[in-house]
């Protein structure tokens, strides 16, 4: 049996099925992200502002990312334009950039998620806070781990600043940060956390967003890849088909970029 | 057909300008956040930035500024239930009880 309207637009609708079945699907994502984006700003309004932490994302990197996702919406839409023109060979270019985009976001997403699952807050027993890297550069510590360990004291290179000194500090603290390490003994320990979405109301909701948003660019590059690689033999029996995949998966993409553009500023410069 | 081709590559510019514009105001958001407008201001001005690229993507790259009404239809739903929602996320949190608990 053959599927309606997959090539020809509807009359009533006047478009293919895909595409009213992508809006739809898209609808639910604006939802979807809306409850996530709601919670932040409950999550953030909640939080008194020592306990908000600020400039510990590397805005450079971040700011790099959301170049490369839009580098990959205009690949997206230039590949479909080559089709539209019946090009392939341009459009299976355009098509590999783009996968590479989302590669390297992820790649990028993945050493930042590194750094931060190697960067500890310990909060002292007689009520100071300090932010910094244990020596050895381990990972996923908990005070728990070290008493279980037998550790009584932990090498700590730390931060110039604490993030709860506001953002003008922090600033100053990367370009003067201190590299020497100093020793605090277990017994003063009374938490400490790697930034993992244990730490924080905040790493949690940033961990929830980012990783939920890099599973979109992951099922997006796997669509975007088969489209290039096996998906892209349609071309020879029904181009108008294929080129219509290639516009609701790129409607798709267009969206994960639109979601980053406001991840981008909520996350790492508020 | 081969009108709907010459449109088509015609467009190929204004994907390029709008790419251009949004790198540009990836700059600009990144430049706003060092300006110290007092907090909320800068939240403000970042999310204006946001929603204006946003608001390029989905009209250019996504054709919405040329669309068949069932997706407007859609989309207008969308916005109802998401403007809704950011509403009672702000009057919430705006809500704070009469007594709170200390420690």
């Amino acid at each position: 049996m053959e599927i309606p309207y997959v090539s020809q637009p509807r009359p009533d609708t006047g478009i293919y099925n895909a595409k009213a079945g992508i809006w739809l699907f898209l609808a639910s994502e604006v939802m979807l992200f809306g409850a996530l984006f709601s919670s932040y700003i409950l999550l953030r309004v909640g939080a008194l502002p020592a306990d908000w932490p600020h400039g510990l994302l590397n805005i450079p990197i971040g700011a790099f990312n959301t170049v490369v996702l839009i580098v990959s919406s205009v690949t997206v839409v230039m590949a479909w334009v080559s089709l539209k023109m019946k090009k392939l060979g341009q459009f299976k270019i355009f098509q590999a950039i783009t996968v590479l985009c989302a590669l390297t976001f992820l790649g990028v997403k993945s050493f930042e998620y590194r750094e931060k699952f190697a960067h500890y807050e310990v909060w002292k027993t007689d009520g100071t806070r300090v932010t910094g890297h244990i020596e050895g550069k381990p990972m996923f510590l908990t005070l728990a781990k070290l008493k279980a360990a037998g550790r009584e004291k932990i090498a700590f290179i730390a931060d110039r600043h604490h993030y709860s000194e506001g953002k003008a500090a922090m600033v100053r603290r990367e370009a003067h940060a201190e590299h020497k390490a100093q020793e605090i003994p277990v017994s003063q320990i009374k938490r400490l956390s790697a930034f993992v979405p244990a730490h924080s109301t905040y790493f949690a909701i940033y961990f929830t967003l980012t990783a939920l948003h890099g599973l979109h660019v992951l099922g997006g590059a796997i669509v975007i890849g088969y489209l290039f690689g096996p998906g892209s033999k349609m071309f020879f029996t029904d181009p108008e088909r294929l080129t219509n995949r290639v516009e609701v998966s790129g409607l798709f993409w267009h969206f994960v970029d639109l979601v980053w553009i406001f991840l981008f500023p909520v996350l790492y410069l508020l | 057909m081969s009108d709907h081709t010459h449109d088509v590559s015609q467009h190929i510019r204004g994907y390029l300008i709008v790419g251009a514009a949004l790198l540009i105001g990836t700059a600009l958001t990144v430049w706003a956040s060092y300006l110290d407008l007092g907090h909320n201001w800068n939240i403000v001005l970042a999310l204006v930035i946001a929603t204006v690229k946003a608001s390029l993507v989905a009209l250019f790259f996504m054709h919405l500024i040329s669309e068949k009404q069932l997706i407007y239809v859609v989309l207008a739903f969308t916005a109802f239930f998401f403007v809704g929602l950011m509403f009672l996320t702000i009057y919430a949190a705006h809500d704070f009880p009469a007594k709170t608990v200390t420690r």
